[in-house]
């Protein structure tokens, strides 16, 4: 377990990307009354990076970002921006701007007021302002509707502008709060690569919100695994789907199947799996990703694969695959192969050793 | 849905009362208002000599203009007592929100005249507020101007209608989402700019309701002057009262009602278009 648990530190929240580091979070913590939000949390941010803080609610991902925009101070610690103490100006003296999670635009200011409120009150020349508007409009494809009400848009419309009003001031950092949280899912799937798109245009750098694993997959350069308040894992999407340091990682982020393994002379054996390790003898909890586990007809194995036959429980279609849950020696699995009809009865199941991944188990 | 006749039944009791009791005695009223009194008894002769007294007789103009600058200062110092307090009930006062609401409330299930009547011993000659004054050597016999003047209509006023003034303030505060809040900080707008640009305009609709309140509560006002004003602070309806008692002249009293009625609901019409067109959703 030791040597586990070395392996894979991925908890070095240092960026993987190339350049400078822009903001730093530097051993915070938050509490509220007795409730602990935030345990001694470290984190660094590349310029130019996109980075979600993923988590469940309560996990503490919110009040994070609440504390890096100002709206909430750190009981402990300190949070730095290019050199510069951020965590002790207040929020209208911070080169950060927000996205909120319900837009939070002005009722009363037409969209194009909207947009000019950060600059007009941080006293941008008057003739600046209105060129500056209209620029952060049409990045939003907004630019029609510079004389509505905000109570006149769509929810996706209203996100646009929210988005064009946090960016004419020219963050160095912006901040957004699960802000496609209240829009439909295939508005939801639109507004992602969008937002995806803005962000390597002007090349600012991201802090993003959410809950929802897929968006944290589909958008981040980096994602950070909150859990209870501390940091569970930070590493890129794809390191933290094929490597998840620990069971809740593998859990939370796509389906896994959990193999709880005894290990003797690099033989691991769960239930009547059997594939070979390169660890020390002893108890170990191995994630293995249902679309690691093929359909001996389907594809075809190395030498070292661990075969087994499985009796099949339960077929869902759903389109390009077919979700399986099939039982062998007692183990239920789930499973995620290519379309191919319907299955029953006993059929010979494989992964690869290298595709069970062993992870930490945390409580 | 419901039955013809259960709405019948159920809308019945409240027409006939606003028929009865508000309707006809509005009727009757805007009808003596054009007859006259000859030899102490009510004629029923239609003219326009009330409303010809009224605009050529300057007493009446005087004593309105008199009564309107009272219910615009009372207007004034219940907003600026009134919004302050609001303001900080509902963004700073976090869990003493409560109390505080109820002690703004209390004061409202005391009896108006027992507040003017406290007034009155505040103000009088041998009061608190001069038994202060000469206590503290500022002045070396009691001084009479602070009771019995327009002044002491205005003060009791504002402490009377205050509350009116606060409570749609507060509502309209309340109502303010936070996240603008947060939203204005954020776009680099200070405790200042925040207030002016987000928190004042989306008060307004509440300003304005409180604002109405003093003011139309003042116009109609004649236990405030009868209580701590004297000859000097006489308002519109304390002619308008003794005209219905003492001067026995109803159609006179009729006709000052009409007007102080017209400038009522057109005040009125005027500031609900324009909390209409500052109310967002």
């Amino acid at each position: 377990m030791t040597e586990l648990a070395s392996s894979s530190t991925a908890i070095a929240a240092a960026p993987t990307h190339t350049g400078t580091v822009l903001l730093e979070v530097r051993n915070v913590a938050k509490r509220f009354g007795l409730r602990e939000v935030l345990t001694n949390l470290s984190l660094q941010i590349a310029s130019g990076e996109f980075l979600t803080l993923l988590g469940e609610s309560g996990s503490g991902k919110t009040t994070l970002l609440r504390l890096v925009a100002g709206f909430e101070q750190p009981t402990s610690g300190e949070i730095w921006m290019s050199g510069e103490r951020l965590d002790t100006l207040p929020p209208y003296k911070r080169r950060v701007n927000t996205v909120f999670q319900h837009y939070a635009l002005f009722p009363h200011l037409s969209v194009a007021d909207n947009v000019a409120y950060g600059l007009r009150v941080t006293g941008a020349p008057p003739a600046e302002i209105p060129p500056r508007v209209k620029a952060a409009l049409e990045l939003v494809k907004m630019q029609e509707y510079a004389a509505t009400r905000p109570s006149k848009l769509s929810g996706g419309q209203q996100q646009r502008v929210a988005v064009a009003r946090a960016l004419v001031n020219r963050p160095q950092l912006l901040l957004l709060d699960e802000p496609l949280s209240a829009l439909d899912a295939n508005l939801r799937k639109q507004m992602q690569s969008e937002l995806k798109s803005l962000q390597r245009e002007l090349g600012i750098t991201f802090l993003f919100v959410t809950h929802d694993q897929e968006e944290a997959m589909a958008l981040s350069d980096r994602i950070a695994l909150l859990r209870n308040g501390s940091l569970e894992q930070v590493a890129s999407p794809r390191e933290i789907y094929v490597h998840p340091a620990t069971s809740y990682t593998a859990q939370f982020v796509g389906q896994t199947n959990l193999l709880r393994a005894a290990i003797r002379e690099g033989i691991a054996a769960a239930g009547n799996l059997n594939w070979p390790v390169t660890l020390p003898d002893g108890p170990a909890l191995f994630s293995l990703r249902p679309d690691a586990i093929r359909l001996a007809s389907q594809a075809a194995a190395t030498p070292y694969a661990a075969r087994f036959r499985a009796r099949i429980r339960q077929q869902i279609f759903s389109g390009a695959t077919e979700q399986l849950e099939i039982e062998t020696g007692g183990q239920l699995l789930r499973v995620r192969i290519p379309a191919r009809g319907p299955l029953s009865g006993e059929h010979e199941f494989f992964f690869e050793p290298t595709d069970a991944i062993p992870v930490r188990e945390r409580a | 849905m419901y039955s013809r006749t259960y709405k019948t039944v159920l809308s019945a009791p409240p027409l006939l009362w606003v028929v009865l009791f508000l309707l006809l005695p509005y009727a009757l009223m805007f009808a003596h208002s054009f007859w006259l009194v000859r030899d102490g008894l009510i004629v029923h002769e239609w003219n326009l000599q009330n409303y010809a007294k009224l605009f050529q007789n300057p007493v009446y103009l005087a004593v309105l203009l008199r009564t309107m600058r009272i219910a615009a200062s009372v207007t004034i110092l219940s907003l600026a007592l009134g919004y302050p307090l609001a303001y900080y009930m509902s963004f700073h006062a976090g869990p003493r929100k409560e109390l505080l609401y109820q002690l703004v409330i209390v004061p409202l299930w005391v009896s108006y005249l027992v507040r003017g009547y406290a007034w009155k011993t505040i103000l009088g000659s041998d009061g608190v507020f001069n038994g202060f004054l000469q206590y503290l050597h500022i002045t070396h016999e009691p001084v009479s101007f602070f009771l019995y003047s327009p002044f002491a209509v205005v003060l009791t006023l504002t402490h009377i209608y205050t509350p009116f003034v606060f409570l749609p303030l507060y509502a309209s505060l309340e109502h303010i989402p936070r996240n603008l809040i947060e939203a204005s900080h954020d776009l680099g707008a200070g405790p200042r700019g925040t207030f002016f640009r987000v928190i004042l305009p989306l008060s307004l609709p509440g300003l304005l309701a409180g604002a109405t309140f003093a003011f139309v509560l003042t116009l109609g006002d004649f236990l405030g002057p009868l209580l701590v004003g004297g000859p000097s602070s006489i308002m519109i309806a304390n002619i308008v009262q003794s005209l219905f008692g003492t001067a026995y002249d109803w159609p006179l009293g009729a006709a000052i009602s009409v007007c102080i009625l017209v400038l009522t609901i057109s005040l009125l019409f005027l500031t609900e278009r324009l909390e209409k067109r500052w109310t967002y959703r």
